[in-house]
């Protein structure tokens, strides 16, 4: 079996030029937003707006000033963060979505059916159903080329390395190395979801930040779909039907939480 | 500086971002926050066309500090290796003398027909010469620019030279071109030596005075002073990156040799991780102007020959262009193996190598030059391949001047607004212009894309890439060399049967680049694309099978036939590309890479790489080792004179940028010309003196000496002279309607603006305005502005506004930002806004043509627009 690989996003080196999020649409096949034919989001540079079924990778970026320039421009390759206790999976009614032997999350097009209940378990709304084939789909961190030896097209294609393509074990070290450099220079920088020990047992794609998560969008304490059920739970009466489920999900989850367990080993 | 780079060269980027990696520090002088700044350490904010002022300021507070004046490295490398020692004549007379001017301006009279060459005034630069001993009788120095007119008279010995027709070889011809030693004074106290009169010019350049007329904080400004100072020197060295943002202004050739200027002081010329980097090879710059698509110049750089200028034969020619005392000294041989190329057989010495046949320019034949020539219906017709003028500088102008051709050949990948001008441009749309009132006739040819053909690119670093197709194209589309060969081929046979004689030059064009036997054709009738790489390197004449390794191999007897001297040697033999070599150098040594590709010239890596070590031929330190002098290299015997050759080498990472075994005591050779000219201390070897200029005596129309000067389109008087502008910049098209100019604090035109490319489409939109991918990444044009602007105007983000300028109103959408803005200048609270120009009406990604906006004035070394800095109004529509 292969090692768990991922994505290192070093934030602090790219430039926003997006050759990710076409690199991607281009080995994906994911078509354009209407055609191409948009209208200005006024959103800073961002008119891909978010992640979604035909977006699987998307540049944010965020202007801070206090001033005329006088401040700072911060942006952030965003794509799926191939959870290691992946929410996406855990609700997923059809088996469509995967644990591959590269431990990463993929969805298979042709078991989906459309039923949405990915959707609203991503912590981190990334999933969003393409309109071309009527299925969830999201980042696959490109098993098609992992599986025959080259990296994904993103990471390929970003020119400044900000997007870092290599085993989980590696990449750690690496992040964590840099983070130091950064540090050591006085800047705030942070690792967000290259703990093994923190929440979802880590992410498969993690970032390394230089201000708080919510400032690019992402959760602090991102959850499992299972956890507020859990409590919701305490508070209703439920139906055996929705017991049944939760049961299934327990299942799930359990078999996840081994996985979590064994920190980067996805592949013992 | 004058570069986005982060954005317009996204690829290249990853080096400074590498090294950021390693610690480097990057520094960002931009009058916007862009995705450059947001990267970089510090950012620097700078109101645009005031560069000048910056990097004057930057000398001045170079040259007066501490560090400068107590590290002995600073002085021994401007002593030596550049011209700061050079005594200039009496007569000259500096900016500060004349209150903004140079002495030597004379008027400037327009010929009364054509082309139109846009200038105001002129300087005969006669005063600005190095002051000389007497001498061998004096004669010109070469490496004249376009533009310039004609200056020297041959010395008597030339003319008797040309009188008799001297040569081949032209040895004597170049010797006899000789000047008398220039006078220095290696202790720079000299009021007349090059360093106290760039003291002087400079003084007035203080951080306060840099605050006033660039808008830049004075605390930012002095820390940028003080980090470079701190990054140069034996042990580091700085780099400066430039790109389109220092050439599109009325004087922006002075900024980049203020640039070079600031460099040299700095030390930092010739050395590895130093020097002035031109951003170039979007639309493939560099290599058209290597293997020139350019009016003004021949292969390599040479001038084109001009009847305005004493070219009138092949020996006037010669010693009018050629430089004796530097590996300029050679240009007879570049040039007649270059008449080689183009006549072929019937090319001989008897007939000069061919030279009356070759076209003269008869002045500007530039861009705008011929666009307003074209707007007095003075043009028949035009081939417009791979280009999309009707979104170009002041394009409203640009399409009423195409309106005027006869007709239009337009090559693209899709139907561009040049295609499309005369049935959906503005002025059609709102009804201004009838289509039936325009009379010429549009042919539109499909083309491949650069995927779809072999050929090589030319990158920034002059270094030649070749490439293989990846697909054939779709249906008819044929690619450019196509269409010119056949173009050729066809036109040859038009003229065949022609006696005239300006139809002989055609008749003898030596035509022959369709594949040979056995090789199939890309395309039906397409070129070999190695044939025209063989031709472009040289051959041995008497047999194109052997090609020549090096310029060095060149001869002036027609012996040996090159198109591109600087290319020499990219082929050196039959079945040796080198420009198709991929092997890069491992990780962990200095990483010149020398075996990837191929850079011209003779694949340096470095140019002027002598610099690199010190007067002895020793690194300058360890640290920053590129080339050196090793004594003990056993040379073989001359391969030419089968003499022994004494020890000694320049070794190192790269290619010597020098005579290989000249040892660093080297003298002169008293009757030597070309390098034996210059000593083992001259890195400088294609200058005249072998030394990096501080002072320009020859070679730039507008002065010797960078100086601040306003754009032509301005909300100030120029706060440091007198001069409010570039004394002789050029117009074209004055006073017409549509070229009308905003005068000095125009209350109508208020704004500072400039405009700038996106990363997410290419120039003017034809290779990704119509592509889906990128289309939607921006997908409508916008006009940033900051919040201040915004508050007065009653402006809200994604608002249309109306931006409008003395040639033109567009609308675009408001992206209120607080990464442009408002600066103090010169005690007035000046907006400052910037729009991307890549927009037209057709493709999926639309929007008004920005350089509707833009006028026709530019710069008089180059003729290059001044887009980066003019003026304009915003209200909300």
């Amino acid at each position: 079996m292969p090692e768990p690989m991922g994505f290192f996003t070093d934030t602090t080196v790219c430039i926003g030029c997006k050759a990710c999020e076409v690199a991607c649409k281009e080995w994906n096949q994911l078509p354009a937003e209407n055609g191409g034919i948009r209208e200005l989001s006024g959103d800073s540079y961002d008119n891909t707006r978010r992640l979604d079924g035909i977006h699987w990778r998307h540049v944010r970026f965020i202007e801070q000033f206090k001033g005329p320039y006088d401040g700072r421009w911060l942006m952030m390759s965003d794509v799926c963060k191939h959870c290691v206790q992946a929410g996406c999976l855990e609700v997923c009614p059809t088996g469509a979505i995967i644990r591959t032997e590269f431990d990463t999350v993929v969805i298979q097009s042709d078991v989906c059916n459309g039923c949405r209940a990915c959707i609203a378990a991503c912590p981190f709304g990334v999933i969003d159903v393409n309109p071309v084939s009527g299925t969830a789909q999201k980042c696959t961190l490109c098993y098609d080329r992992l599986t025959v030896g080259l990296e994904p097209a993103c990471s390929k294609a970003c020119p400044t390395d900000s997007i870092q393509f290599g085993t989980i074990t590696e990449l750690r070290t690496r992040a964590q190395k840099r983070a130091d450099q950064l540090k050591a220079q006085g800047v705030k920088a942070a690792l967000y979801g290259a703990d093994s020990n923190g929440p979802l047992g880590g992410l498969n794609s993690f970032y390394l930040l230089v201000d708080e998560p919510e400032v690019y969008g992402l959760p602090r304490k991102p959850q499992l779909p299972s956890r507020n059920l859990a409590k919701s739970a305490g508070f209703s009466l439920l139906s055996a039907g929705v017991l049944g489920v939760l049961a299934l999900v327990g299942l799930r989850k359990r078999r996840m939480d081994e996985v979590g367990a064994g920190g980067t080993g996805g592949s013992n | 500086m004058g570069s986005n780079m982060a954005e317009c060269h996204p690829v290249a980027f990853r080096w400074p971002m590498k090294a950021k990696l390693n610690g480097a520090k990057l520094i960002h002088v931009d009058p916007r926050f862009t995705r450059t700044s947001a990267v970089a350490d510090l950012h620097v904010p700078i109101r645009a066309g005031s560069d000048i002022a910056f990097l004057g300021g930057l000398i001045n507070y170079v040259i007066n500090s501490k560090r400068w004046n107590s590290d002995p490295f600073f002085k021994e490398f401007a002593v030596n290796y550049t011209n700061a020692a050079t005594i200039i004549v009496d007569e000259f007379k500096d900016t500060e003398d004349l209150e903004g001017v140079f002495s030597g301006m004379v008027k400037f009279t327009e010929p009364a027909f054509w082309p139109y060459n846009g200038l105001e005034g002129r300087y005969d630069n006669a005063t600005w010469a190095y002051k000389r001993g007497p001498k061998p009788p004096p004669g010109p120095i070469g490496a004249v620019t376009p533009g310039e007119l004609a200056r020297v008279a041959p010395g008597a010995a030339t003319k008797d030279l040309i009188a008799k027709r001297a040569g081949p070889p032209f040895d004597d011809l170049v010797r006899s071109l000789k000047p008398g030693p220039a006078e220095k004074d290696p202790t720079l106290q000299n009021p007349h030596c090059v360093f106290q009169i760039l003291k002087r010019h400079f003084a007035r350049y203080t951080p306060e005075m840099v605050e006033q007329v660039c808008g830049s904080p004075k605390e930012k400004f002095i820390k940028v002073a003080e980090m470079l100072l701190e990054n140069s020197g034996r042990d580091r060295t700085s780099a400066f990156a430039y790109a389109v943002a220092w050439t599109q202004h009325t004087y922006g050739v002075q900024m980049i040799s203020c640039c070079a200027l600031l460099q040299l002081l700095l030390g930092n010329i010739g050395r590895p991780g130093a020097g002035v980097m031109a951003l170039r090879g979007h639309a493939a710059i560099q290599g058209s102007t290597d293997v020139p698509t350019l009016y003004h110049s021949i292969h390599g750089y040479l001038n084109a020959p001009s009847a305005l200028r004493p070219h009138e034969t092949l020996r006037d020619y010669m010693a009018a262009e050629t430089s004796p005392t530097s590996y300029y000294g050679n240009l007879p041989k570049f040039l007649v193996s270059y008449l080689k190329s183009m006549y072929g057989a019937a090319a001989t010495a008897e007939n000069d190598f061919g030279y009356d046949w070759h076209p003269k320019i008869l002045g500007d034949h530039s861009h705008m030059a011929s666009f307003a020539a074209m707007a007095d219906g003075k043009v028949k017709g035009m081939c417009c391949v791979g280009q999309n003028p009707a979104t170009t500088l002041n394009g409203g102008a640009t399409r009423r001047a195409m309106r005027e051709l006869e007709w239009l050949v337009v090559k693209d990948n899709w139907l561009t607004e040049t295609a499309t001008h005369w049935y959906l441009g503005p002025e059609v749309k709102n009804g201004e212009v009838k289509i039936e009132d325009i009379k010429t006739e549009i042919f539109f040819f499909p083309s491949t894309q650069i995927a779809e053909y072999d050929g090589s690119f030319t990158n920034t670093q002059r270094m030649l890439q070749w490439h293989s197709f990846a697909a054939k194209a779709p249906g008819d589309c044929r690619t450019d060399s196509w269409f010119y060969h056949n173009l050729a081929k066809r036109l040859k046979k038009a003229y065949a049967d022609s006696k005239l004689p300006r139809d002989q030059g055609w008749n003898n064009l030596s035509w022959d680049f369709d594949p040979d036997a056995g090789e199939e054709p890309l395309y039906p009738g397409e070129i070999s694309a190695r044939k025209v790489l063989r031709e472009i390197n040289g051959y041995q004449t008497a047999d194109a099978k052997q090609h020549l390794k090096g310029f060095g191999e060149l001869k002036d007897d027609g012996s040996t036939t090159c198109a591109s001297w600087i290319y020499c040697g990219c082929f050196p033999a039959w079945d040796q590309n080198l420009t198709a070599r991929r092997e890069a150098d491992p990780p962990g040594v200095p990483g010149a890479h020398l075996k990837w590709g191929w850079a011209w010239p003779a694949n340096r890596r470095v140019m002027y790489n002598r610099a690199s070590a010190d007067l002895k031929g020793n690194p300058w330190s360890e640290r920053k080792r590129w080339i050196w002098w090793d004594p003990t290299f056993v040379n073989p015997p001359d391969p030419k004179t089968a003499k022994p050759v004494p020890r000694g080498k320049w070794v190192g990472y790269d290619v010597p940028d020098f005579a290989a075994t000249k040892a660093p005591d080297a003298q002169p050779k008293p009757d030597g010309i070309g390098l034996d000219a210059l000593s083992g201390t001259q890195p400088f070897i294609m200058r005249a003196d072998g030394k990096g200029w501080l002072f320009v005596p020859a070679g730039l129309v507008d002065g010797p000496l960078p100086t601040h000067y306003e754009p032509h389109e301005s909300p100030i008087h120029n706060p440091l002279y007198k001069q409010q502008t570039s004394p002789v910049h050029k117009v074209w098209a004055p006073g017409k309607p549509y070229n009308q100019l905003a005068a000095v604090g125009d209350p109508k035109f208020p704004y500072v603006i400039s405009t700038y490319r996106l990363t997410e489409h290419y120039l003017a939109g034809a290779m990704s305005r119509w592509l889906p991918w990128l289309a939607e990444l921006q997908p409508e044009l916008f006009i940033e502005l900051g919040k201040d602007l915004a508050k007065e105007k009653g402006i809200r983000n994604l608002d249309w506004v109306v931006v409008s300028s003395p040639r033109g109103r567009i609308r675009a959408k408001a992206l209120v930002t607080d990464r442009i803005g408002v600066m103090q200048i010169a005690g007035k609270r000046i907006h400052h806004v910037g729009m991307p120009w890549h927009w037209g009406w057709m493709g999926l990604s639309t929007g008004d043509v920005v350089n509707d906006l833009t006028s026709w004035v530019g710069d008089p070394n180059v003729s290059i627009h001044e887009g980066k800095a003019f003026v304009c109004n915003v209200e909300k529509a």
